[in-house]
């Protein structure tokens, strides 16, 4: 009779659990079986089968260069933001200077800011200055958005690295350069790929600013997908969601393959 | 005096402030080539802060500093040629035990067979023979202690620092480190300051201990001078166990003092008494050894409280009424049976070989 409650409540538990994934995932799941609707309808639940939608996602003009552009902004921001970042995260770690806190706070907490403030912002700059059909503008605006996810990443790195790492590479002859290079790098290299990562998956999908500062010429996938959408309902957003989660997926698994994913996604309980 | 030749690192008015506090005052210190320095202390004392200035990882606020007869003072660590043994070893995570032996040879620019060859070496000398490709977090903490003395060993440093390098282990890993450590020490005789808060492990292991509190340098001997002849009540009550008794400077005749301690007379050194009128009060320091179980006539008497038994003799503890409190007893294992638990008891000192300073409060 002593069991029982300890029982219900395991069992409460499991139900919990059950319940809050089932929440997770419900509305992913919803997209992913209303993209095989064979109707050109977004409808769940989905009357027929058919991959068409899937096809039409990667044939369609607007989409083919939404992808590209997409992926141009996503590589040239993210990599710009890493390298910025990093250096950013190198001199809050190892300096103290007037500002410094303001600085941390502002770019550790990137909400405070909203998306389309920073793309209303760059798209006055960039009027002022006669940058409007560029990527030059979308990609600066893109590493604003993504500077302080990398900056996070590598800052938090830096600050479970162990000092006594650098301080022994000196004791063996290394100069400041040397150290950086094979003992300081090095380590940081998962902090450095999970920033990157963080910083190209919130690329692609970034929408909110995307749309002040793309032109024509210029639109990324989002963008692309919202002028589409309203035009037409069919299945094919929900063809590009399940695309979308798969690519990601595929993406955090290798990186979880060769770094792993607790140091990846920081996580790491810092041995 | 020792030839200035043969001063690996010489201290010369070091001072060191972190902030408003003084962590190192005014240190003078001359470590010989090939002996190994202990500095002893409580944490806090600046022993690992005097580390850090000669590993070039503080600078100094005053003061000179020299290595092997060089002006170091402002010379960065990368050029200094030292060795460092951290605390937590700090071996580097992402390099196998081979890289990081190799790691201050490449830093060098030695040929490269030549690096094959010295880190074979050093795998020989820490016994390390077929874990060349491990990950250091893939070694047991006394592999990753023989890691980190190979690889600061390796380059061959003019001195060898070591910040603690054995309160990580378990006991009976640190005895067996500390004598191979010593064995390695001596046979490649490389300088070597030696960082510990533990006075068993200086007393062991050092040709001269250091002794520091408060940012200063008390004393500078070798075990047998700080244990027996220590400079001060800090050094006397640090170093070992002892139990302070207070008595009355009976007289004082040359270098010798006497001691009146009830019906007992000690013989002591007169240099810290000096000052002291005849007849006023004194602490003398009395190691376990050097007090004897008497019958009811000791100096002090005391009920028996507990038996350490430690095979080769058995430690004591007795409560005295009084001011004194616990004493600890060494005596040999059959006259501890004579002073069973509970039993009352005479205790008294050996006539000779105790110290004794002013009375304190």
């Amino acid at each position: 009779m002593r069991r029982r409650p300890a029982t219900l409540h395991r069992l409460a538990g499991r139900a919990l659990v059950v319940l809050l994934l089932g929440f997770l995932i419900l509305p992913a799941a919803v997209v992913a079986i209303a993209a095989f609707n064979e109707r050109a309808l977004l409808a769940f639940p989905p009357q027929g089968f058919s991959l068409r939608w899937f096809t039409k996602a990667f044939d369609y003009r607007d989409f083919q260069i939404g992808w590209h552009n997409g992926a141009i902004v996503m590589l040239a921001a993210s990599s710009l933001a890493v390298v910025v970042g990093t250096g950013f995260a190198f001199v809050l770690d190892r300096y103290r200077f007037v500002g410094r806190g303001l600085i941390e706070t502002l770019l550790l907490a990137p909400l405070v800011v909203p998306h389309f403030t920073v793309g209303l912002g760059f798209l006055l700059l960039a009027a002022q200055v006669g940058l409007m059909r560029g990527f030059t503008v979308v990609i600066a605006c893109h590493v604003v958005l993504v500077l302080p996810f990398v900056l996070r990443s590598v800052y938090i790195s830096l600050r479970n690295l162990d000092r006594r790492l650098e301080l022994a590479a000196e004791s063996l002859g290394a100069r400041p350069a040397r150290v950086l290079f094979t003992v300081t790098l090095p380590l940081l290299v998962p902090g450095i790929v999970s920033g990157f990562l963080f910083a190209a998956i919130l690329s692609f999908n970034e929408f909110t600013a995307s749309l002040f500062v793309t032109a024509q010429r210029t639109q990324t996938l989002p963008v692309a997908m919202y002028n589409y959408v309203r035009e037409y309902a069919d299945p094919t957003m929900a063809a590009m969601s399940l695309i979308f989660i798969l690519a990601t997926t595929v993406l955090l698994t290798l990186a979880n393959a060769v770094f792993g994913l607790g140091k990846v996604l920081n996580v790491d309980d810092g041995r | 005096m020792a030839a200035e030749a043969d001063i690996a690192v010489r201290l010369d008015g070091v001072t060191k402030h972190f902030g408003d506090t003084v962590a190192l005052k005014d240190a003078w210190l001359k470590v010989q080539r090939g002996e190994l320095l202990t500095l002893l202390g409580p944490s806090g004392c600046g022993k690992t802060t005097l580390l850090n200035l000669v590993a070039g990882f503080l600078s100094a606020d005053a003061g000179e500093l020299f290595i092997e007869g060089a002006l170091v003072t402002d010379v960065p660590t990368a050029e200094r040629d030292i060795g460092m043994i951290f605390q937590s070893y700090a071996l580097f995570p992402h390099m196998s035990v081979a890289a990081n032996i190799a790691y201050g040879l490449k830093t060098r620019h030695i040929a490269r067979d030549e690096i094959a060859r010295r880190v074979r070496e050093a795998i020989a000398l820490m016994k390390l023979g077929g874990l060349e490709a491990r990950k250091p977090r893939q070694l047991s903490g006394g592999q990753q202690q023989r890691v980190a003395l190979a690889r600061a060993l390796v380059i061959r440093p003019k001195v060898l620092l070591m910040d603690e390098p054995f309160s990580a282990l378990d006991k009976n890993l640190r005895q067996s480190m500390q004598v191979e450590v010593k064995e390695i020490q001596r046979r490649l005789g490389v300088t070597t300051i030696f960082v510990t808060h533990d006075q068993s492990e200086a007393l062991s292991l050092s040709d001269r201990i250091a002794v520091m509190s408060d940012g200063r340098i008390l004393q500078i001997g070798t075990p047998q001078e700080v244990y027996r002849a220590p400079a001060d009540r800090f050094v006397a009550s640090f170093i070992g166990e002892v139990t302070v008794l207070r008595g009355k400077l009976a007289q004082i005749e040359g270098d010798t003092a006497v001691v009146a301690l009830g019906a007992s007379r000690v013989s002591v050194a007169a240099a810290p008494l000096s000052g002291v009128s005849i007849s006023s009060a004194v602490d003398l320091f009395v190691r376990p050894e050097q007090l004897r179980i008497v019958g009811d006539r000791g100096a002090i008497t005391a009920t028996v409280t507990a038996h350490i038994y430690q095979g080769g003799h058995v430690d004591l503890y007795a409560d005295s009424s009084g001011a004194i409190g616990r004493v600890l007893v060494r005596v040999p294992g059959e006259a501890a049976l004579h002073a069973p638990v509970g039993a009352a008891v005479g205790i008294a000192p050996a006539p000779s070989g105790a110290v004794a300073f002013p009375a304190g409060d």
